[in-house]
């Protein structure tokens, strides 16, 4: 063993002009050997950072608004508070979302979500109008665009009675476009 | 000929020449090359070996673990409430979770096997003589920093297994004289194990241990160059005679082999055969079996001898004795005297005590198999890993939905069936509220999940596996039944 040593020894560092070559392709070798094996191994590492950027959030459920009996003699839109079940990582959670049902026959729901920049609007009594406290976007009473920098009408969430239970779907939808764009 | 070569000839001396401007820029500014020159030049005498290799994987190892770790640490959470949950997650929902997990979990019993090649090597080798004294001491703290990483670590996921061993683990240290019981609560957070204790844990594991094991690797490391690397054993430790060679390439080239070769090693067994995580800690368990992670099985089997009043001897006096013998070596073994076979007295005695730790550990595992009822409950609880790791990951509830029993005993139905269920004495092996004990499974989630129609059946007609387990075939009318079944469902 050590016999063998002493001859690669003095090739290794004495005979020097001889190994640069063999020493450049060690290190090429080396080099790409590092490379490939760092890339390989930087994949499940980066998938397991992105996690919550490639799933697909679980579907929203349908959450009570109330009886459809009580909503039947409105004459402007009414605020309700609703319970939703979202999974928030590892944790079940249930957060309150405020939602305006509003008057009329077809059974209509609005998020108070303004399209603009995300502010919550509230029903403005006195001017029988929706009007958005941060940039003054306004809405008629059916959430259609009056006036201001919103991009669209407010959005409608998906509702449906089961029952006699007015329920909703609440969904954020994306602002600064024109059209109604669901996040998932 | 000569004109065809003429083009690739240019573009190459130009290709060298924007390396080379660029090698000097940042070598004026930053020193790359007498950086590179102090780290890859380091002379071996007799040249480089394989034997040499473990040094350098330890380090690339300890830097694989720092990254996964910190990697798990994005989902972790340390308290004895999430803790166990969040690890389910990691291993049941997020993306290369479960390899990643094994990756680390894996890893740190490799660094336990590569630590122990290192210093075997350099103890045969006599690697530690000649003014190498605080070198070799420098090496038994990482030795011990590392198995404080392993022990520290293995309680984090708060499983059964992670729960008793820790809690083992933590009791032997109120038999150190004096100040024992103050350890135990020290290391605990109080005198039970909770919350304190996974928190304490994850603090030393996380920022502690880490932080003094990195200035132990950089003093190691300076040590190490300081003295020089010490070659073969024939070789003078003081003044090197041997022809050198120096660090790069060749001995850069095996380091990083062996380490490729280890992460590949690690790569398929995470891949192939993850870490397992199994039920969350339940201190109410009377009948758990708690056995360590193999490295310390030797020390477990070697407790086992040592009862009353002379424990201390074998817990305390002995340990300590061995620790003091290895971190004093070469203040004992003093001659300069490289070669194995002309230190027959140093040898023998570290083959001895390897030899013991190996025997210890074998025994320990004989002693295992041969006890019926200790071999029977390990099955068991074989079996409920498995089980929990078959079964979906159930998110943490949030606080509101904490209300679920009140909510179902609302539901007439299921609130007749409350009462069937407590006068047929489920609760018994069952539990309240279907949580499960020793006797009996959990039946709040997976199994109340079942639908309606199949429960009412294996409750009419129990499987030869639930008559095993003491199960018997509910004989109530088919109102009561059915009830019975509404409640088992609103549990989930």
């Amino acid at each position: 063993m050590s016999g063998a040593e002493k001859p690669t020894a003095i090739r290794g560092d004495v005979a020097a002009a001889k190994s640069v070559s063999r020493r450049s392709f060690l290190g090429v070798l080396l080099g790409f050997g590092t490379v490939v094996m760092g890339a390989a191994l930087s994949v499940p590492l980066i998938r397991f950072a992105l996690h919550p950027l490639l799933t697909k959030t679980t579907e929203i459920g349908w959450s009570d608004v109330g009886k459809i009996d009580e909503f039947a003699a409105l004459t402007a839109p009414a605020k309700r508070l609703i319970r939703v079940e979202q999974r928030d990582a590892w944790r079940k959670i249930i957060s309150e979302k405020a939602v305006y049902v509003l008057p009329g026959k077809a059974v209509r729901i609005l998020s108070p979500i303004c399209p603009h920049l995300g502010c919550s609007i509230p029903w403005n009594e006195a001017k029988q109008e929706f009007i958005c406290p941060c940039h003054v976007a306004v809405f008629a009473m059916d959430g259609t665009k009056i006036s201001g920098p919103a991009p669209r009408s407010m959005d409608d969430l998906d509702s449906k009675v089961e029952n006699g239970m007015l329920k909703v779907r609440y969904q954020y939808f994306r602002q600064l476009i024109p059209t109604k764009e669901p996040l998932s | 000929m000569l004109n065809a070569n003429d083009p690739e000839e240019t573009t190459q001396s130009q290709h060298v020449t924007i390396r080379q401007r660029l090698y000097k820029w940042l070598d004026v500014r930053v020193g790359v090359g007498s950086i590179l020159h102090e780290a890859l030049g380091e002379p071996i005498p007799g040249g480089a070996r394989w034997a040499y290799v473990f040094g350098s994987v330890l380090l690339f190892l300890f830097i694989s673990q720092t990254i996964t770790g910190v990697f798990l640490a994005l989902y972790y959470v340390p308290s004895s409430t999430s803790a166990h949950t969040t690890v389910a997650y990691i291993v049941k929902e997020v993306t290369g979770g479960s390899f990643l997990r094994s990756l680390h979990a894996y890893g740190s019993s490799v660094v336990v096997i590569v630590l122990l090649l290192h210093l075997t090597q350099t103890y045969l080798y006599g690697a530690y003589k000649g003014r190498r004294e605080l070198l070799w001491i420098s090496g038994c703290v990482l030795l011990a920093l590392m198995l404080a990483m392993a022990f520290t670590g293995y309680l984090l996921p708060w499983d059964q297994k992670a729960y008793f061993a820790t809690t083992v683990g933590t009791n032997m240290a109120s038999d150190v004289p004096f100040v024992g019981t103050w350890l135990k609560r020290f290391m605990r957070g109080g005198d039970e194990m909770g919350t304190l204790t996974v928190s304490r844990f994850f603090v030393a594991h996380v920022f502690i241990i880490p932080a003094v094991l990195i200035a132990f690797i950089a003093t190691h490391v300076y040590l190490f160059r300081k003295a020089g690397a010490a070659g073969p054993p024939s070789e003078d430790p003081v003044n090197p005679q041997m022809p050198t060679q120096r660090f790069y390439p060749r001995q850069v080239v095996m380091d990083t082999i062996v380490a490729l070769v280890m992460i590949l090693i690690l790569g398929s067994l995470a891949h192939f055969m993850p870490t397992e995580l199994g039920p969350k800690a339940n201190p109410a368990d009377t009948q758990y079996v708690p056995r360590p992670e193999w490295y310390y099985l030797p020390i477990f089997q070697w407790l086992k001898y040592w009862r009353g009043p002379y424990a201390i001897i074998g817990i305390i006096v002995i340990p300590a004795i061995t620790a003091a013998l290895l971190v004093l070596v070469p203040f004992i073994d003093r001659r300069l005297e490289r070669r194995p076979w002309r230190r027959p007295i140093a040898v023998g005695v570290f083959v001895l005590i390897l030899g013991g730790f190996v025997a210890m550990g074998l025994m320990s595992v004989r002693d295992d198999r041969r006890d019926p009822s200790i071999a029977k409950q390990v099955a068991k609880q074989r079996q409920e890993v498995e089980q929990f790791m078959r079964e979906q990951f159930e998110p943490e509830g949030a606080a509101t939905s904490l209300s679920a029993p009140v909510v179902a005993v609302v539901d007439p139905l299921a609130a007749a069936g409350k009462k069937v269920y407590d006068s047929e004495s489920c609760d018994a092996c069952h539990g309240e509220n279907g949580v499960g004990t020793n006797a009996g499974p959990k039946l709040a989630g997976a199994i109340a999940q079942k639908s309606a129609e199949e429960l009412s059946n294996l409750l009419r007609h129990p499987t030869a596996k639930m008559i095993e387990g003491e199960m018997k075939p509910v004989d109530v009318s088919d109102d009561d039944l059915k009830a019975l079944v509404a409640y088992i469902k609103s549990l989930k």
